[in-house]
């Protein structure tokens, strides 16, 4: 089957139950955590984005992972850079996009 | 979706190129989610413009958003035994994963309806301030791509019944429609964080 | 029943309109009798409407182009017409109302449909031949963008008679383009055929990236490519990096006007200066997802007349590479005087003018390559010789208006206008006219007229000049874009001046149109018609199949070993096409209806929605869902040629080059 190229949907030997059941594991406990830091307002409000952000972020890690099969095999290597770059120019933008409308919003006195 | 449509394997059988349909859908799907992304930025600039309405402390409830959640999350790993059914070519089991997944989809889907139409009734609809507009706008461009997955999840199911084995561009589709399905999930985890639970705290 | 449309829609008062339609009438009329006449309606359907095949779509989409650029060049000397007669006190002959919608249809037109259309057409020429591809990777749905594109453009045009267009200018600035300013269907029709051409540029997209990516001849690296190839390559990435986010601002505009949302409102905490964000966010790389196509071409055309491989073949790739990443971060330069602070714009100066460091360096690989070379000053030559002057200009200006503080001054005045005509007519425009200059024989079999051609140049430069140098000018008196009328003496003789230019570039297009068609009347004279496939001793694979092309391009994939691999197989001897071996069958996409009804219902949808026609929107978009699903059900979507029928097509083709040879 010429899937095996694209590892991606899992033709890789990753893709058993196990695999699965881990990736799902991980994920509900990604996922309660999340919810239990915001519902139990146990860290101070930066501290929650902070904390909450670095569990989505290794969430969104465990599911490309474990669901969409992404690795470093050498196979992957143009889905791995089209993901790669698509991340960086996100940031450019989204970066971009806050630190324009923020500094305009501080000069216009708009805020 | 014209995804699904792409001709599968038009040059499959030439010496050395592979069908290019998975990775051109991966490419696509990244162009979606710069869509989501730049839709993130929007929030992230128009979140606290109320003008006057109500927050998202005062508008969101933890108790759908957890069963949203879960919906979605279960549906990704049915999807995935179904994806495990397809290596094998076993079609029946591949039907009965892509239903599950379906309905979890569904109740997905209905959950966050009627969340819209209970805020639309008190009158915090997406023309209430620039906050509400890119809540709505946002959370219904990924209801919607979720709406679009069930339609393709039928289709797929209509195109498995009667079958007995899966040929290489009906696994293709699967394999697609997994890497939507399973993007879905990726996009919703910042929906729940960045939206929800952000406005929360 | 019809929405909120009604008879008073029909812009029945306004007699340029009328008579625009009554001419578009009779030239449709003329058109559609000929084909009947000549019985070609199954042959136009067949061969070209459905047509999967990327050197037919080519052909359609520089066919749209050059539509869209009669229908761009017309408003636009109606514009330069207005100013050359409005003054002191004279109202010109174009009300505010229709002025506005004609500038606004003009930006829209030229970049969408002119500019985009035109480069798609050149990828789907020349990128699978320059690869050794039989096609692209997507046959179907390189078809279904060229109607995506089409129907953007026919909604566009069909606003000119019903009811009106964005009166808001090319990128409908809010909050004059939101409903409380723009109540009427204009800025509806600009959101839905721009949306709608957006899918299907977006497609395109994604379509050559994958192409160049999975489709490369054996032994083509990435570092063997044709430079146009790497242009169409980083083109195609740029394209899919910022199309996405001109669907979410166009969308987001859309939604304020449809469903009273708040995102760019004067009220509710909306924020206009998002929309610029956003709408420059993608309106920056777009302007090098025009341009670097263009540096392709030149990187083809100039080696090639040089006689000389290019100089500096991985710096032109480096700097084209290096464009592709700044040209994501300099979009705050098209808003500098939106009000953010002094540490904003100048970080966005600053990126803007490194910029045209790698641009630079792809300037003196072009001289270089020159310097010492055999040059031929073929026409194709003309254009790129003349884009190096005019871009470089245009360039410069660039810089300048890349100082915040100059552009405080400089800033949407008519300064501004002259600069982009400046590198889109030399750098864009120059540089599409010169690829079809040199791909034509590819196309078609025969070359294009010179002399004709020379013309066409030296009417489009000089031309170009007189209209666009006193632009500097006006832009430093303090002219802004966009007036329908003033009463400032010293403008108007510059406004004059302008004027002979515009009439200058008709006569170039008449030039252009005159070239095509004495081209068309001579082609099978011996010295236009191309009988080998390499009618200027060129260097990349495109030209070592026959001209046109038989369907499937190469009987036998080549193999590739060396940069310019054509050139390297002649010089060492080696037989490209490898004729005589044994050819197997060969496996083609068939051709599908579908992406034609995918656009017929689009269109439909498209009209509907903007005049909220709610049965025809439901219409339309379930026509265009179930086309969708058919067509992933349908089974016959590939076909095989025989290995005879190829073996048949390669010999007669090997003796017309041995025919030559023997002469």
């Amino acid at each position: 089957m010429s899937t095996d190229h694209n590892a991606h949907g899992g033709s890789d030997h990753g893709s058993s139950y196990k695999s699965y059941a881990i990736g799902f594991v991980l994920a509900v406990i990604l996922t309660v955590a999340a919810f239990m830091i915001v519902s139990g307002h146990s860290f101070s409000p930066s501290g929650t984005i902070l904390a909450i952000s670095v569990l989505a972020i290794i969430q969104v890690i465990v599911h490309l992972h474990y669901f969409l099969h992404m690795s470093f095999a050498a196979g992957q290597k143009w889905n791995n850079g089209v993901f790669m770059f698509t991340v960086l120019f996100l940031f450019i933008m989204v970066v971009g996009t806050l630190f324009i409308m923020d500094n305009t919003a501080m000069h216009m006195m708009s805020r | 979706m014209a995804h699904d449509t792409t001709l599968a394997d038009a040059h499959g059988h030439d010496e050395h190129h592979e069908s290019p349909v998975v990775f051109g859908f991966w490419v696509y799907l990244m162009t979606d989610c710069i869509i989501f992304g730049t839709l993130f930025g929007v929030f992230a600039v128009l979140h606290n413009q109320f003008a006057g309405g109500p927050s998202g402390k005062d508008l969101f409830e933890m108790s759908t958003l957890g069963l949203e959640t879960a919906l979605l999350l279960i549906s990704s790993i049915t999807y995935g035994f179904g994806m495990i059914a397809a290596h094998k070519g076993k079609v029946n089991p591949v039907i009965l994963w892509l239903g599950v997944t379906f309905l979890l989809g569904l109740g997905f889907v209905g959950l966050e309806v009627s969340e819209f139409r209970g805020l639309i009734a008190e009158g915090n609809g997406p023309d209430r301030s620039a906050f509400l507009s890119a809540f709505f706008t946002l959370v219904s461009t990924h209801g919607l791509h979720v709406t679009c997955g069930l339609i393709w999840i039928v289709t797929l199911m209509v195109q498995l019944a009667g079958t007995t084995t899966i040929p290489e561009r009906m696994m293709n589709k699967l394999t697609c429609l997994s890497l939507f399905w399973h993007f879905l999930d990726i996009v919703w985890i910042c929906v729940f964080t960045y939206v929800y639970l952000a406005s929360m705290i | 029943m019809l929405g909120r449309f009604s008879l008073a829609d029909l812009p029945l008062d306004v007699p340029i309109l009328v008579g625009t339609f009554v001419g578009v009438v009779i030239v449709g009329i003329a058109v559609l009798g000929l084909i009947t006449y000549y019985g070609k309606w199954g042959y136009l359907w067949k061969e070209w409407l459905i047509s999967v095949d990327h050197k037919r779509l080519a052909v359609m989409y520089i066919v749209l182009a050059l539509v869209a650029l009669f229908r761009g060049f017309a408003d636009a000397i109606m514009m330069r017409t207005q100013l050359a007669l409005a003054y002191a006190g004279n109202p010109g002959y174009l009300p505010p109302h229709h002025y506005d919608q004609v500038f606004s249809a003009h930006g829209t037109i030229m970049i969408f449909f002119l500019a985009m259309a035109f480069m798609t057409g050149l990828f789907n020429l020349v990128v699978p031949l320059q690869i050794g591809a039989r096609d692209v990777a997507f046959p179907f749905l390189n078809n279904l963008s060229f109607w995506m594109t089409a129907v953007g453009f026919i909604l566009v045009n069909v606003s000119l008679f019903i009811g009106e267009f964005s009166q808001c200018g090319w990128l409908a600035y809010p909050p004059l383009s939101e409903t409380q300013f723009s109540p009427g269907v204009g800025v509806d029709y600009y959101i839905i055929a721009l949306q709608i051409a957006g899918v299907g540029t977006l497609l395109t997209g994604v379509n050559f990236f994958v192409t160049i990516i999975k489709m490369r001849a054996p032994g083509m690296t990435m570092m063997k490519m044709p430079v146009f190839t790497w242009t169409a390559f980083c083109a195609s990435i740029l394209i899919m990096l910022a199309f996405p986010v001109l669907t979410v601002a166009l969308a987001l505009l859309g939604l304020d006007r449809y469903l009273g949302m708040h995102f760019f409102t004067n009220d509710g905490g909306g924020n206009q200066m998002l929309y610029l964000s956003l709408i420059w966010t993608w309106g920056h790389p777009e302007v090098y997802i025009l341009i670097l196509p263009a540096f392709g071409v030149f990187s083809e055309v100039v080696p090639t007349f040089s006689r000389k491989p290019l100089f500096g073949y991985s710096t032109m790739v480096y700097a084209t590479c290096a464009i592709l990443v700044l040209s994501l971060v300099v979009w705050l330069h098209h808003f500098f005087t939106m009000g953010a602070g002094a540490n904003v714009n100048a970080f966005f100066g600053i990126a803007t003018m490194i910029i045209s460091i790698p641009t630079g360096v792809k300037l003196f690989n072009w001289l270089f390559t020159m310097y010492k070379g055999r040059v031929e000053f073929h026409a194709t030559m003309y254009w790129a010789v003349g884009f190096m002057i005019t871009f470089t200009i245009g360039g410069m200006t660039g810089v300048m208006m890349a100082i915040p503080a100059a552009d405080f001054v400089l800033h949407n005045s008519l300064f501004l206008i002259a600069h982009f005509h400046n590198v889109i007519i030399g750098g864009v425009y120059f540089g599409y006219v010169c690829g079809m200059n040199f791909w034509f024989p590819k196309a078609f079999g025969f070359k294009l007229n010179e002399a004709w051609g020379k013309r066409a140049f030296w009417l489009w430069c000089v031309g170009f000049y007189f209209a666009f140098m006193p632009l500097y000018v006006l832009g430093f008196q303090g002219m802004t874009r966009r007036l329908n009328h003033y009463d400032n003496p010293d403008w108007h003789p510059w406004l004059l001046v302008a004027e002979v230019g515009a009439v200058m570039i008709l006569l170039g297009i008449v030039c252009q149109l005159m070239q095509l068609y004495v081209s068309v009347r001579d082609r099978n004279l011996p010295e236009n018609i191309d009988v080998t496939g390499d009618p200027w001793n060129a260097r990349s694979l495109e030209w070592s199949t026959s001209s046109p092309p038989p369907v499937y391009n190469f009987a036998i994939v080549p193999h590739v070993h060396e940069l310019d691999a054509y050139f390297h197989d002649k010089e060492n001897g080696i037989d490209t096409r490898r004729a005589g071996s044994s050819y197997a069958p060969i496996h083609m996409p068939k051709n599908t209806s579908a992406g034609l009804w995918c656009g017929l219902f689009s269109l439909i949808l498209g009209f509907a929605l903007v005049w909220y026609i709610w049965w025809a929107v439901v219409i339309g978009l379930v026509g265009l869902v179930a086309t969708v699903i058919l067509r992933s059900a349908d089974k016959d979507i590939d076909y095989y040629i025989p290995a005879e029928e190829v073996a048949r097509i390669e010999n007669e083709h090997s003796r017309k080059l041995m025919a030559q040879a023997a002469e």
